[in-house]
């Protein structure tokens, strides 16, 4: 059996390379030289990585580790980056911070850079709630049409962006709650089926035929005309929904309605102050009117 | 009837080891008695009746085997004792099919959300470590489990040491993948990738694993070939190393032992540099290193070929595993880690290319003078395609390492992609080529039942390996250059969204490349219990078994 | 043929030397170690002393007692498979998610929720981008907000009752590696899980001063019954809004 210090090394016929003498369960090993390519390429790694080092911080010292002959670091790079793409919308920015409302409108440049700079960032903020288009969910309302709860002028939906709906931390935010007039007991079952059916008449849904009309209008006239005014148009200065249109936020079911009446409604929107940029913002203004409801 | 028996033998080491195992089934019990979650009652019960079993049996073997201990030689052969190598046999091929199953199911939740069927314990996010450690450490670990049990003993000329010990880490390591899997679907997990098991799984692969590099070190000890091998140079390299990086990755406190949950010391920034130092030599240990020995002894074997070149088996082999430490910041580029720390990792990385490519070398170049055999041979053809692979990931992977690469890769598919060269070609085909040599090896059979079957396995699973990886890929391309996507008016021009759509083709590709190779593995499997059932034929003496050990 | 090519190894040459650990194990096993310890002495063991590895920053805190059983969920349930809570620093990531994310801001997790896959995008600001009310609904279902969303849905978190008899000792363990609990936060951990979804619970003042800018409120809809969404919603909402970045000075933590 092998062993290396007495068998000689024989050589191998198809390669003429000798092996090293050794064997195991009946595998030998050849003892060529390492290929040159191969160590040439590996030495050539080494001296880029040693490269590299000197110009990059790599070696961690004692207090502190080696910055590099460049003095690069990534947080830097990105900055100088960020600063690089705030120079190129300077000039845009500088234009859309300045002008009115009006004047993004009258001026087609600025008007088409804001469409631009609100489409990308509705992409990514504002569709998970409002949908691609701004179409909207049950509970989310559309943007695209002309029905506003809070106002479709620039300004109102400037200021709905900038400080959100019902949203705790802002507080500039907007604020108006539909009460939970079931579960606070205000009003007793019946008096609720009744507003219901009278809500619905005033939007010409199909209503109850056994249903009570002149007693649900008393109940909203007590109870829901403070907020949606007396023939139900509703009143943006509260968020309260017109009741006589055919765009209901979370539906026209009887359900939804007594499910509205029963716990209350109070859809929730984040302030994007925070978030975004004030030019950003106005951009999303410009877009979210362009959707097809702006006044 | 005990009169007729010779006086039973208790050795001391079956006593400790019967006592231990009663004393671990004990506490388990109570375990399961007191604790207040389910699913940790179920594992301690599983525990429980497993080492109650253990217990039995180590008693029961202790007491009738009688005062003559089993012969290390027989008729001057060395008695190799292949009852543990088969049992990890079937349970590789056993967990791969399954792992590539799940696999096949993540890749369809991904394409089509409904397969999520909105249960908790097969949804995505539990499914998917669920798939990773079933390939990996199921799958993979079985086969080096298997190989390693099987080659240390024939290059060593020496039956593995220990009576139990050998069994015992097999058992005791596919109990613990039962633990960890099943831990997965209930939610029991530690949250780190590769490393998710909790902590009583944890703390259990660490004596299975530690008895592990004892057998294996014992076995060398008795070798009767003057010189190590190769591949056992590699294997023991796994072994100690993946110790290592196990009880840094996994440094927990239990919040009690009657709780599966626990929270690892480290935090933050230094925790990502553990996982990652953990990972990526996860990768090295495990998926290169520990195959790179299976490689080592199948491709000669199977080739009848002396390795290409010993001078490069000692340099890779070395500048392999110091390289690939350093190499585990290459997963946190553009981080919070310090830029310091991802210059270490880049370079380090540039600098692993050639080592791993040496074992490339060393594997293809074995079979100069021996190449037709490729035409005659499908298992060989097999492993020989999976070192292309192994090289194709290792270069990939230093190039996706360069900060630049990484900026567009990293989070994308194309990591997936990269993945997958190296999870489907390498390890899947070196393990396959070794088990197809390995079954009619160990159960005593002239050859396969089958070689038009591994012609037909290794043409649909490489097909299902080039639609994975393509699509990955593409997809991972698109993704990253999607995310970065600037209008000319300069706004990013998708929203994240968007990009989910576009790769909703891709994910279908890959779940029909999936299938593929998994519809492969089915074709082995069957291949395979052919092969076994097939009438024992007499092996050739030159390969010299004696008897299997009685078990 | 019996001439021996010059490649043979000399008993003088330095391949010769490899002898040594091919004839003995424990010297191959000593090597091995030596090799792989230096790389990782080298990169991990700085992260612990050098000043400049987390930034100092105001307004990071460790996680409120419903935060960090949140967490244990987002855990559980294997979030971080598909999203990552890092934003790296480049221009598109800054523009999409937010100001890149800073080693300060995981400084007391868990394990690091860092994620290596973008399935889904990033969390690390997600906090205050969406409302309680719609985390909730696109838990339960996302594609009911986001038709082509392929996460799945998670319909039990809401109705699953938060398990929390631990919580005292899981801030405890994490105190005893380096968060900073005190005796006080740990002694009223399961009080403050409770008032923290209540504002009208006589405790919530004391959750806000032990836990400051911690949010107040029913998260999952009903203030009396803690479920699995209240506590992972909490955690969400609290995702990115612990710096605040108008004090921050990004040219002092450059490393
Ligand atoms: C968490 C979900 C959510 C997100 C994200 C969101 N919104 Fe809203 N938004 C709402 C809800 C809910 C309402 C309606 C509130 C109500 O019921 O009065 C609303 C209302 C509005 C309104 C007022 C509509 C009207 O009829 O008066 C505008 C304008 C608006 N959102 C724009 C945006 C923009 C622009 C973004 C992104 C920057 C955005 N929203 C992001 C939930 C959201
Ligand atoms: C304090 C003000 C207030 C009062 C009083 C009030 N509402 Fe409202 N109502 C609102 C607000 C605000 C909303 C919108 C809530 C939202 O957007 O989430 C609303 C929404 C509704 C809606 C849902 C509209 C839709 O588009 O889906 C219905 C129906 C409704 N109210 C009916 C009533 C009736 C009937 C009463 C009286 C019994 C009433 N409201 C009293 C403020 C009020
Ligand atoms: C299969 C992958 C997957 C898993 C698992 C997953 N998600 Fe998602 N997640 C997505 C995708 C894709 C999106 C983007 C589409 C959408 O908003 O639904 C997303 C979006 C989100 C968002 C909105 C982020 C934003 O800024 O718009 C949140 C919050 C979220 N996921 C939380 C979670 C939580 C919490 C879990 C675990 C309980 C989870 N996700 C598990 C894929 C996943
Ligand atoms: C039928 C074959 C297989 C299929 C269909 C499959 C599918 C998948 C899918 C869908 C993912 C998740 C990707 C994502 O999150 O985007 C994944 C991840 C992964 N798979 Fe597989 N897989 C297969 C085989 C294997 C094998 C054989 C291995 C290893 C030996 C493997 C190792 C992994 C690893 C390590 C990951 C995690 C990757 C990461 O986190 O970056 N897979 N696989
Ligand atoms: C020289 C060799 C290699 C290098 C330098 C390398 C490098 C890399 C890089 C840069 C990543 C991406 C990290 C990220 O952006 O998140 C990666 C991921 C990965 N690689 Fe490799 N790779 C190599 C070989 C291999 C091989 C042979 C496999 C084997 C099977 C493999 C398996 C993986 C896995 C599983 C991941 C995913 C880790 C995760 O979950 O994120 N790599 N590798
Ligand atoms: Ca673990
Ligand atoms: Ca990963
Ligand atoms: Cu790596």
């Amino acid at each position: 059996m092998a062993d290396d210090k007495h068998t000689p090394p024989e050589v191998d016929r198809l390669t003429g390379i000798a092996t090293t003498g050794h064997e195991w369960d009946g595998i030998k090993e050849l003892n060529t030289p390492l290929p040159r390519w191969w160590l040439w390429t590996f030495y050539a790694t080494i001296i880029w990585a040693i490269g590299y080092m000197v110009f990059y911080p790599a070696i961690p010292l004692i207090s502190s580790h080696t910055v590099g002959l460049l003095g690069h670091t990534n947080r830097a790079a990105v900055q100088v980056e960020l600063a690089k793409l705030e120079t190129q919308r300077t000039i845009q920015a500088a234009g859309l911070a300045n002008a009115s409302f009006e004047q993004i409108k009258a001026n087609p440049d600025l008007n088409r850079i804001a469409l631009a700079r609100g489409k990308a960032a509705f992409g990514d903020n504002c569709m998970g709630c409002h949908g691609a288009g701004g179409m909207g969910f049950v509970g989310y309302p559309n943007l695209a049409d002309d029905d506003w709860i809070w106002g479709g002028k620039p300004e109102q939906i400037q200021q709905t962006i900038l400080h959100g709906i019902r949203w705790e931390q802002s507080t500039d935010t907007r604020v108006g709650n539909m009460p939970a007039f079931g579960r606070t007991g205000m009003l007793k079952r019946d008096e609720i089926a009744e507003s219901v059916e009278y809500v619905r008449s005033l939007a010409g849904l199909d209503v109850e035929k056994s249903a009570n009309l002149a007693k649900g209008k008393e109940v909203f006239a007590a109870n829901c005309a403070s907020c949606h005014g007396d023939e139900g148009k509703g009143n943006q200065e509260l968020g309260a929904p017109s009741l006589t249109d055919a765009i209901w936020l979370y539906g026209n079911s009887r359900a939804a309605m007594t499910e509205g009446l029963v716990n209350g409604r109070a859809g929730a929107m984040p302030s994007w102050s925070g978030r975004l940029d004030p030019v950003t913002i106005k951009a999303l203004t410009v877009y979210v009117g362009s959707l097809g409801g702006g006044q | 009837m005990a009169a007729t028996l010779p006086a039973p033998q208790l050795k001391i080491t079956d006593l400790g080891a019967g006592i231990a195992f009663g004393a671990l089934a004990l506490l388990t019990l109570i375990i399961a008695g007191k604790t207040e979650y389910p699913a940790y009652a179920f594992h301690a019960l599983v525990f429980a009746i497993a080492s109650g079993w253990a217990c039995f049996k180590v008693f029961d073997n202790a007491t009738s085997r009688g005062p003559v201990a089993i012969p290390q030689e027989i008729g001057g052969k060395p008695n190799y004792n292949m009852g543990p190598v088969k049992f990890a046999t079937i349970a590789a091929m056993f967990w791969g099919i399954a792992g590539f199953t799940v696999g096949l199911v993540i890749a369809l939740q991904l394409a089509f959300p409904v397969f999520n069927f909105e249960l908790p314990w097969i949804s995505f996010g539990r499914l998917r470590p669920l798939h990773t450690s079933a390939v990996i450490f199921a799958f993979g670990g079985n086969v080096l489990l298997a190989t390693s049990f099987y080659v240390v003993q024939k290059t060593s000329r020496a039956r593995l040491a220990g009576d139990i010990a050998p069994w015992f880490v097999i058992l005791g390591y596919n109990l613990f993948i039962v633990i960890a899997g099943t831990g997965y679907l209930l939610g029991i997990t530690q949250g780190k990738e590769y490393a998710e098991p909790e902590w009583y799984a944890d703390l259990w692969l660490t004596v299975v694993w530690v008895v592990y590099l004892l057998v294996f070190l014992a076995t060398l000890w008795k070798r009767k070939e003057p010189h190590i091998y190769v591949a056992n140079w590699f294997y023991l390299g796994f072994i100690v190393t993946i110790a290592v990086l196990h009880l840094g990755n996994n440094a927990t406190i239990p919040v009690s032992i009657f709780s599966p949950k626990s929270y690892i010391v480290w935090s933050g920034v230094q925790d990502a540099m553990f996982q990652w130092w953990y990972g990526h030599n996860a990768v090295g240990f495990f998926l290169t290193a520990g195959f790179l020995g299976i490689m080592y002894y199948f491709i000669p074997k199977r080739a009848e070929r002396p390795v290409y070149s010993y001078r490069l088996s000692i340099i890779h082999f070395w500048s392999l595993i110091f390289l690939y430490i350093w190499a585990g910041p290459h997963h946190l580029h553009y981080t919070a880690l310090p830029d310091w720390a991802q210059t270490l990792g880049m370079t380090f990385s540039i600098m692993l290319w050639m080592p791993s490519w040496g074992g490339m070398i060393n594997g293809l170049l074995t079979l100069s003078g021996a190449w037709d055999k490729l035409r005659t041979d499908p298992v060989l053809r097999m492993m020989v395609v999976s070192v292309a692979f192994y090289g194709m990931s290792t270069f990939e992977g230093p190039l996706m390492s360069i900060k630049a690469v990484n900026s567009l890769s990293h989070y994308t598919d194309w990591t997936i992609g990269h993945v997958h060269s190296g999870a489907l070609g390498w390890v899947g085909y070196i393990s396959f080529g070794a088990i197809y040599c390995l079954v009619p090896w160990l159960w005593n059979k002239k050859s396969l039942y089958s070689d038009r079957l591994v012609n037909w396995h290794f043409w649909i699973s490489t097909l299902g390996i080039v639609l994975y990886i393509t699509a990955m890929w593409v997809s991972g391309i698109l993704q990253g250059l999607m995310w970065r996507a600037y209008t000319p008016l300069g706004f990013l021009e998708y929203s994240f969204i968007e990009t989910v759509a576009a790769m909703k083709p891709f994910y279908v590709i890959r779940a029909l490349g999936g299938g593929l190779f998994l519809a492969g593995a089915l074709i082995m499997a069957y291949n395979l219990w052919m092969t076994v059932r097939g009438a024992p034929e007499a092996r050739e003496a030159s390969l010299g078994d004696a008897l299997p050990a009685t078990r | 043929m019996t001439d021996i090519p010059a490649t043979v190894p000399r008993k003088t040459s330095l391949w010769a030397r490899h002898k040594i650990f091919e004839t003995n194990s424990i010297f191959l096993i000593l090597g091995v170690l030596f090799v792989i310890s230096i790389g990782g002495l080298v990169e991990i063991a700085p992260l612990f002393y050098l000043q400049s590895t987390i930034e100092r920053v105001k307004g990071v805190r460790p996680y409120s007692p419903l935060e960090l059983a949140g967490r244990a969920i987002y855990v559980r349930e294997g979030c971080y498979n598909c999203h990552s809570q890092m934003i790296r620093p480049l221009r598109d990531e800054v523009e999409r998610y937010g100001h890149y994310s800073l080693a300060a801001e995981s400084m007391y997790d868990k394990p690091f929720q860092w994620g290596s896959k973008r399935t889904g995008p990033d969390l690390a600001r997600v906090g205050g981008k969406y409302s309680d009310e719609w985390q909730l609904r696109h838990l339960n279902d996302p594609r009911s907000v986001v038709p082509l969303s392929i996460m799945p849905a998670y319909p039990w978190l809401a109705t699953t009752d938060l398990k929390y008899n631990d919580i005292a000792i899981d801030m405890k363990v994490n105190r005893l590696s380096g968060v900073p609990y005190t005796d006080e936060m740990i002694l009223n951990a399961a009080a403050d899980l409770r008032a923290q979804i209540n504002p009208e619970d006589p405790g919530a003042a004391d959750v806000e001063k032990r836990y400051p800018k911690a949010i107040i409120r029913s998260f999952a809809g009903d203030p009396k019954r803690v479920t699995e969404a209240d506590a992972l919603i909490a955690y969400l909402q609290v995702l990115g809004t612990m710096v605040d970045f108008k004090l921050y000075d990004n040219k002092a933590n450059l490393r």
